[in-house]
């Protein structure tokens, strides 16, 4: 029992500062230490209205269901069909976005190759070229075309599938690529045409178109060296969607890829990552808003990704009225990347499984983001593409199990009106009712002007 | 030598025409008439065969160039040669901008001036221009050598990686981590051997090099700006 006179009076309890959390007051440390903003690779890490927040209805009364196991619910999707003589046509709506050969490695860069073909989909190359493994294990083999133009050929463009005019990506809109010195090999710098060792930047913009009329012109060109054959996507970071998705078809794409903040990149800022562009779920109806005003949705595809998962993340971007998903980081993760069994090498790198992000220097210890031949030798291509391909599996029978649950016998034929929205956040960017209602903020309707 | 009257085929037959000659050269020498400013005229072509192009052209004609000869007997519009691998590409007039963007290989020259960008991120390829160029010319340049006979406009060889520049007259202003350097006998030998192709008669010892300071290779806050 206190006798009142060792304590003094009551103290104020110690409070820490929700404006200046620890983490802030750590970055602020360490930009006062160093001088250098902060660099990381993978998508926003701040919690922003995501899929999680919308949830499916399912049949009952009112909709009839399909039977789970054995009833039809298709998956397949083709994609290109606007201009091209050859669409790429795909057995399940998920496909694999662009990662380049530099970022990561050339065995995993193979194994997203053998992962996808054995699940009938396509990969796409990155900012670095293309290399003879990823071609040689990738039945349908998405070019990217970038501001950089490392790599870039002709002849490799003869080869692809398809083209992918990179204008910009969720994680960055509006920003270059870099890869620092640690990764640029021998190898990655003979591609690059850079010397060994430098920190490796990415344009931002392409050095030989400025705008949508541009563009277009430099799409015929793209579609004269390649006869007219392959797709041309157009891929941008979730920013101004509407506009965007009517700029890029007007342009003449046979296919716009949209990329949400939660998209990964192999290294960029820390504050372009987590202050820069639009969670993918504020970004889908305002693409196939677009679309259907120019009387184009489901003729030019709509791709999306940045931050998909599951295989409820598919058919929630099925329902909006996405043609297709990618995915990057949930691929990287499938492979091996963060897993916990290298939770001693990752607290050696002053992180934890899960949180690492350093992927531009080059230290992963699941040898998938690395140029490190020692590390690179952890990773069997072989494993990470069954490891791959078991997991799109997955996920697609996930997609056809809510589908078939909500009546549907194609993912296609989900519907917003298959869904409903769990916060009023979700609810205004998805344009999808709350959960219990039939409104949504914004909304016009009767009684609601 | 064929002739194709652009207007009459249209650019997809004139294109294919063109690039069939890869696996076995049937005709050598081909002449576009009627070009009229078009786009994308002869890309894509992967076999040694000289194409003469009468009149202006549009946007990135001799784009990715393998092995041809692209004469264009008029101007050029943006992206000439862009990405160009090998063969050469000669513009009699001026060219617009982002010319030679970048290429990795061949020889690109302008008779005339080049506008803004011109060498922009190139890779390769060797670039002469007998008259001027225009700002953020060899933007970013990784390799390959651009050589202008006339002036250079602003921020020439900004953030310029090992390509070499090498110009006769003024420059407005050197980019970022861009600086004259020495002129050695090699390269006054390499300059000459450009210059000849090229049909100009300047002379090596007329010209300043530029190149990078490579002083932004790696990053340092001191840099930033």
């Amino acid at each position: 029992m206190s006798d009142g006179k060792t304590q003094g009076p009551p103290r104020t309890e110690a409070i820490q500062s929700s404006t200046f959390s620890s983490s802030i007051n750590a970055e602020i440390r360490r930009a006062a230490a160093t001088g250098i903003y902060d660099i990381r690779g993978g998508g926003a890490k701040r919690k922003v209205p995501h899929f999680d927040d919308l949830l499916f209805l399912g049949a009952s009364i009112s909709r009839y269901p399909l039977e789970g196991y054995r009833e039809k619910c298709d998956t397949s999707v083709k994609l290109g069909t606007r201009y091209a003589k050859n669409p790429i046509e795909l057995d399940i709506p998920i496909t694999i976005a662009g990662m380049s050969f530099g970022a990561l490695s050339g065995p995993a860069k193979e194994a997203l190759g053998r992962g996808a073909t054995l699940a009938g989909t396509s990969t796409t190359t990155g900012d670095g070229g293309m290399t003879a493994e990823e071609r040689g294990h990738s039945n349908k083999l998405v070019y990217q075309y970038l501001p950089s133009r490392y790599g870039m050929n002709p002849d490799d463009l003869r080869k692809a599938d398809a083209i992918e005019v990179v204008v910009g990506q969720g994680a960055k809109p509006g920003g270059g690529g870099m890869l620092l010195g640690q990764k640029i090999s021998d190898r990655v710098a003979g591609m690059r045409n850079l010397p060994k060792g430098i920190d490796q930047r990415s344009a931002c913009r392409h050095p030989d178109w400025t705008g949508p009329d541009d563009l277009e012109i430099k799409i015929l060109e793209l579609r004269e060296i390649t006869g007219w054959r392959v797709p041309i996507y157009i891929k941008v970071g979730g920013s101004r969607p509407y506009f965007d998705t009517t700029l890029a078809v007007k342009a003449g794409a046979d296919v716009v890829v949209l990329d949400g903040m939660q998209g990964g990149t192999a290294a960029t800022q820390d504050v372009f990552i987590e202050h820069v562009g639009l969670p993918i779920l504020a970004c889908i109806r305002e693409a196939v808003r677009a679309l259907q005003d120019m009387g184009l949705h489901r003729e030019v595809q709509l791709v999306v990704s940045g931050g998909v998962r599951t295989g409820a993340d598919v058919a929630k971007c099925m329902a909006l009225g996405a043609d297709a998903v990618a995915i990057g980081t949930a691929a990287l993760i499938a492979l091996g990347d963060n897993d916990p069994r290298w939770e001693d090498e990752y607290q050696k790198l002053g992180t934890t499984a899960g949180a690492y992000d350093d992927w531009h220097e080059g230290q992963d210890p699941a040898g998938i983001t690395t140029q490190d031949p020692d590390l690179m030798a952890r990773f069997d291509p072989i494993e990470g593409g069954r490891r791959l391909n078991n997991y799109l599996k997955v996920m697609t029978l996930e997609a056809q199990t809510i589908a078939r649950a909500c009546g549907k016998n194609h993912v296609h034929n989900l519907e917003p009106e298959d869904l409903c929205a769990l916060t009023l956040e979700a609810s205004a960017m998805a344009k999808i009712p709350l959960a219990g209602t039939d409104w949504y903020m914004g909304q016009s309707g009767p009684g609601r002007e | 030598m064929q002739t194709l009257d652009l207007q009459a085929v249209g650019l997809r037959e004139l294109n294919q025409k063109l690039q069939s000659q890869k696996d076995s050269v049937e005709h050598q020498r081909w002449q576009v008439v009627n070009a009229k400013g078009s786009h994308a005229i002869a890309v894509g072509l992967d076999a040694p065969i000289e194409v003469t192009v009468e009149g202006s052209t549009g946007y990135y004609c001799g784009g990715m160039n393998q092995k041809a000869t692209v004469t264009i007997n008029g101007y050029a519009g943006p992206g000439v040669a862009e990405n160009m691998m090998s063969g050469s590409v000669i513009v009699e007039g001026d060219a617009s901008q982002y010319a030679g963007a970048t290429g990795n290989g061949g020889t690109l020259v302008i008779k005339g001036n080049a506008s803004s960008r011109c060498g922009i991120s190139m890779k390769g390829i060797n670039i002469v221009v007998h008259g001027n160029v225009g700002h953020m010319s060899a933007f970013m340049a990784q390799s390959g050598n651009l050589v202008v006979c006339g002036d250079a406009g602003e921020a020439l060889g900004d953030s310029i990686y090992e390509a070499r520049l090498f110009v006769r007259g003024s420059v407005q202003s050197l980019g970022a981590d861009c600086i004259e350097k020495e002129m050695k006998e090699e390269h006054l030998q390499l300059l000459k051997q450009l210059l000849e192709q090229a049909q100009s008669d300047a002379k090596p010892e007329e010209f300043k090099r530029y190149g990078s300071a490579r002083k932004l290779y790696n990053f340092n806050i001191d840099n930033a700006y």
